[in-house]
């Protein structure tokens, strides 16, 4: 049923189907992760059904003041995280080009030595004690977002004898439609470590990967404050529905 | 040439990587004081309707070893086989449910565990009717782009053997590895990503 208080008619086409040739495949062995993780069969297609087409609704009001800033949401009252920082904003659009409103969007990263806080992570770099790493927020009508945060560095991992990962937020985007769901990273334009990376290298196609990296945007920053990012992101777009489900002579 | 269809490409995926929890579920991985819990994490409350289950899912490798750094979202409808959606035209789901969940797999035992109800039968676009069943996404570090599959229940032998996606497989014998095994009360899945009990992926 349609959200209380709105008037937009909600949509209910099938979704574009996903290119496969865009996207990185499941098995890129210079991503040695891969290897044993990938699945080797064929998928087996089919053309969305209510359960792929429809999804929850995530409203505004279970987001917290500093949800997407995380210079502050992890720090010790009057203090705030370490690093350069930075804004990062843009747009969540569907393949047909219109800004697709209320997608919740869940963002992670290391900090500013390339540091992850989590168990797992061992890297010698420090952790910043007012740094957690995680944000969200939802977009707006005309589908835009803002968030506020420091660079994360750049940082080694285990995969050949000397991999880098590029400076990078993580990326996770809820749409409409459960078959829209997304995770993805963002790059930062002029880095030299992208072209280097395993995992971006399982993305074949050069305009793929610059899809990825966002601009900066010296109009959006806050002089003496911080420096601006622009990143959009593209969810899959929904097939128009004035011709379909008509039974025949109606 | 011709014009324009002024289409955009969907942005490219990236792997979930190894820390996916700091962002989808950071009270897990000890993140605490930024959200008052991990969303997703709480499916099912008093006022729900419908038959209390427990799914208990694990996601093998190529060596039959669990993830343990996994994490499955799953979606589903109520009770009476309609969708928490604005996109669900049929009617008006059960308020108390939103039919979506959130969980992390076990850092110790791979198992990841939803609290849930047993969803009814939502039609397929003919409008023949599906069998119940939940669709699941799974991220992980070496997944390059989110896995979608579909858990259907063992005790519906019936409805699974019409159900229209289900009959899409030409593979018969992987059919089951699409059906969760009830035990008690609880239904057990395991994910299998690569290997002779492949399970079935969708594109979808
Ligand atoms: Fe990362």
């Amino acid at each position: 049923m349609p959200e209380p208080g709105s008037n937009r008619t909600p949509e209910t086409g099938a979704f574009f189907q996903r290119d496969r040739q865009w996207h990185p495949p499941a098995f890129t062995p210079g991503y040695k992760s891969s290897v044993l993780r990938s699945p080797q069969k064929a998928l087996v297609a089919f053309d969305n059904t209510l359960s792929e087409l429809t999804g929850p609704v995530f409203g505004h009001a279970m987001l917290g003041e500093l949800d997407n800033d995380l210079i502050h949401n992890f720090a010790k009252p009057g203090e705030s995280a370490i690093g350069e920082r930075i804004i990062v904003h843009g747009r969540v659009l569907d393949e047909r080009g219109r800004g697709v409103p209320g997608v919740l969007l869940e963002f992670w990263q290391a900090n500013s030595g390339g540091r992850y806080r989590h168990k797992k992570d061992g890297y010698l770099a420090p952790l910043d004690p007012n740094f957690g790493g995680c944000g969200r927020t939802i977009t707006a009508e005309d589908g835009g977002y803002a968030f506020r945060t420091v660079r994360p560095g750049p940082y080694p991992w285990p995969n050949g004898p000397n991999d880098w990962r590029p400076a990078h937020i993580h990326f996770s985007l809820f749409g409409h439609g459960f078959a829209q769901r997304l995770i993805t990273q963002m790059y930062f334009e002029g880095d030299p470590l992208i072209w280097r990376c395993p995992i971006v290298g399982g993305i074949s196609n050069r305009a793929a990967i610059e899809a990825l990296i966002a601009a900066l945007d010296m109009q959006s920053t806050i002089p003496m404050d911080a420096l601006a990012y622009k990143f959009d992101i593209v969810l899959r777009g929904r097939r128009s529905t004035l011709f379909e489900n008509r039974p025949e002579g109606n | 040439m011709a014009q324009s269809l002024d289409r955009l490409k969907e942005s490219p995926s990236q792997t979930a990587g190894p820390y996916v929890h700091i962002g989808l579920t950071p009270n897990f991985c000890d993140i605490g004081g930024v959200y008052e819990s991990d969303l997703g994490s709480t499916m099912v409350n008093d006022q729900t309707k419908g038959e209390r289950i427990e799914l208990r899912v694990r996601v093998l490798d190529g060596t039959g070893t669990p993830l343990k750094d996994a994490l499955i979202e799953i979606w589903q409808a109520d009770a009476a086989g309609l969708y928490n959606s604005p996109a669900e035209l049929r009617g008006t789901a059960d308020p108390s449910f939103l039919g979506w969940g959130r969980q992390p797999t076990d850092m110790e035992t791979g198992i990841c565990l939803f609290r849930t109800i047993k969803p009814g039968r939502v039609p397929f676009r003919d409008r023949r009717l599906m069998a119940p069943h939940i669709t699941l996404w799974i991220v992980a570090r070496g997944i390059n782009i989110g896995l979608n599959t579909r858990l259907y229940f063992s005790d519906e032998e019936k409805a699974n053997a019409e159900d229209p996606i289900l009959a899409r497989i030409e593979h018969r014998a992987r059919v089951p590895t699409l059906i969760a095994e009830r035990q008690g009360d609880a239904y057990v899945f395991d994910v299998h990503l690569q290997g002779e009990k492949e399970t079935v992926f969708f594109d979808s």
